[in-house]
């Protein structure tokens, strides 16, 4: 099947990317997330309890989103959201082994164990989009272009789905992450 | 062109084979133990848990463990040892690069994180799948799915699409978890673990148990002519509605189980089950009643395993597939264990006893964290 990337974005913890052009730099001092959340208007007070995987994944998604220029929040099923890394969830499983490492100090938060999952962030970027389509959360030995594009193609196979907002999202800290994220379209014209 | 299952293997604590596990069930045994405080966890808790020492026993005679002394934690013991029971009885050449590994791990070696000493790139289950298809020496990246609890449906969809698509002839999909600290005690803080045994779909049920298992399962491609179980089809819906609660409407599960219907040209009339996910939350079975209802399946028989094993979390999709699939074999849909009066709000056909079937066909369903949904159709034409 013939498969179209409509828009790119790059996201490290010094610049973003937007379809290939430099759009905007980190400045020290202040959370880049945080910067971008608020550059592009995002309103949605749920980024602020987001883990940093969730947050890194969102920020991208609303980005590539905006980029697209179609109407926003509208149930539709007809797109799926497939994501890749290595580590999972490595930063919120570290977060929540902290809070039952010691039986003196033993206070598991639900609050962060439910990010202790990487389709979370799928799921995250689902609600908000108000998407019912496939979703999909897939742990590769090793960053794959070859790989993600054979999982890529295979989503298309199901009959509902005419895009995947897809790519790989990856945080093992606050402050080491990364996303590569684009828009797939079917495309019946090639 | 059809996908057909040519193997398998299911790792329990109530048996290392699927025909005691099957045996077990239909006995209505369960593995499940209360524990006052296991590992020295501050409540007390139901799960099932595999024996290290029958463990260790069954990994020196499957695994030819002196080649890779470094797999050592039992997230690893058990993923290998089902995979290679599971590559064995299939009689397939590991080794082929028309062949693809796939796991299903929710946590993986998670507990590793507890051991400031330990290889911190074991802990993802990328790099457990890594090795597995290393043991075996095949070329191809191993696939690892992490949807939560519909991983074990989502690793069969995906082996199912590589097979249908022509990229491979044939996959082995291996499904496990562990219980550590770190699973337990997070479940506990969402309030969800049952301090006695499950009651899947029942009025008084308190909430869920956990349980330990790897399972795997063997797909090849193969003529339309075949015997044996099939693959139909597959899907995976998002709820789209809230990260850690089921949707009120049911809306995913009803979109996979209406996908699947569609896909494999399925009726209600010609299901012998559907074998629920029936985790015991007040949640969970509530919403599933209320997708079975929208889909038009409430005359189909429903049944749960979880009573059996706690939710054994990214084993679950396929170890209830396989011992569905063996149940139908002798014509049995088996019972819910733990089911006593019904406690959902819309009519599901639930029994606490195993009833006749004559029919073949059933669907799978999976719902979890993330909003994430998945069902799969199967059948076995040539069972009489």
């Amino acid at each position: 099947m013939n498969t179209m990337v409509k828009h790119t974005v790059k996201l490290t913890p010094n610049y973003l990317e937007v379809n290939g052009n430099r759009v905007a730099e980190a400045v020290s001092g202040e959370s880049f997330l945080t910067m971008l959340y608020r550059k592009y208007n995002m309103d949605y007070p749920k980024f602020f309890k987001m883990d940093v995987l969730c947050k890194v994944g969102f920020v991208a998604s609303e980005i590539l989103l905006a980029e697209e220029g179609t109407e926003r929040f509208v149930p539709r099923a007809d797109r799926a959201v497939i994501l890749f890394n290595r580590n999972s969830s490595l930063n919120a499983d570290r977060t929540f082994q902290k809070t039952i490492a010691d039986p003196a100090d033993f206070y598991p938060s639900p609050s962060v164990f439910v990010y202790t999952l990487p389709n979370i962030v799928t799921g995250e970027i689902a609600i908000r989009n108000k998407y019912h389509g496939e979703s999909s959360f897939i742990l590769l030995p090793e960053k794959s272009q070859e790989a993600m594009n054979q999982a890529i193609a295979r989503a298309f196979m199901d009959g509902e789905t005419t895009s995947v907002l897809t790519g790989w999202v990856e945080a093992v800290s606050e402050t080491d992450f990364e996303a590569e994220m684009e828009l797939r379209i079917k495309n019946y014209e090639l | 062109m059809i996908v057909k299952k040519i193997g398998d293997s299911v790792m329990t604590p109530l048996g290392f084979s699927l025909e005691e596990n099957f045996q077990a069930v239909m006995g209505g045994r369960s593995a499940l133990r209360r524990y006052d405080s296991l590992w020295n966890l501050p409540f007390p808790c139901f799960v099932s848990l595999i024996p290290d020492a029958a463990l260790e026993t069954e990994w020196k005679q499957e695994v030819n463990a002196a080649d890779f002394p470094f797999l050592t934690t039992k997230f690893e013991k058990i993923a290998l040892i089902s995979a290679v029971k599971a590559v064995k009885q299939s009689g397939i050449d590991p080794k082929s690069e028309r062949l693809v590994f796939i796991l299903s791990s929710t946590k993986g070696n998670v507990e590793l994180l507890g051991d400031e000493n330990s290889d911190m790139e074991r802990v993802t289950p990328a790099h457990t799948a890594q090795l597995i298809a290393d043991y075996f020496g095949n070329p191809n990246t191993p696939i690892t799915v992490s949807n939560a609890c519909i991983s074990g449906l989502c690793a069969q969809i995906e082996a199912f699409r590589c097979l249908q698509s022509g990229q491979y002839d044939t996959a082995v999909v291996i499904g496990a978890d562990v219980l550590s600290p770190f699973i337990v005690a997070g479940f506990q803080s969402l309030k969800a673990l049952s301090d006695e045994q499950c009651r899947p779909f029942s009025a008084n049920r308190k909430g869920l148990n956990l349980g330990e298992a790897a399972a795997a399962v063997v797909y090849t491609v193969a003529d339309d002519s075949a015997d044996g179980w099939r693959m139909l089809a597959g899907a995976v819906r998002n709820d789209a509605n809230h990260i850690s609660g089921p949707s009120r409407t049911g809306e995913g599960s009803y979109r996979a189980l209406c996908s699947v219907l569609s896909d494999s040209s399925l009726t209600a009339n010609d299901l012998a089950c559907l074998n629920v996910h029936g985790t015991s939350t007040m949640y969970n079975d509530e919403m599933e009643s209320i997708a079975i209802n929208r889909a038009g399946l409430n005359a189909v028989p429903v049944n749960a395993m979880k009573g059996y094993y706690g939710h054994t979390l990214g084993a679950a999709g396929i170890l209830e597939t396989l011992l569905t699939m063996r149940a139908l074999e002798e014509g049995k849909v088996p019972a819910t264990r733990g089911f006593d009066e019904l406690g959902v709000t819309n009519p599901v056909l639930v029994s606490s006893e195993s009833i006749d079937t004559q029919k073949h066909a059933f669907v799978k369903l999976l719902s979890g964290f993330g909003g994430c949904n998945a069902a799969s159709a199967f059948t076995n034409p040539n069972l009489k």
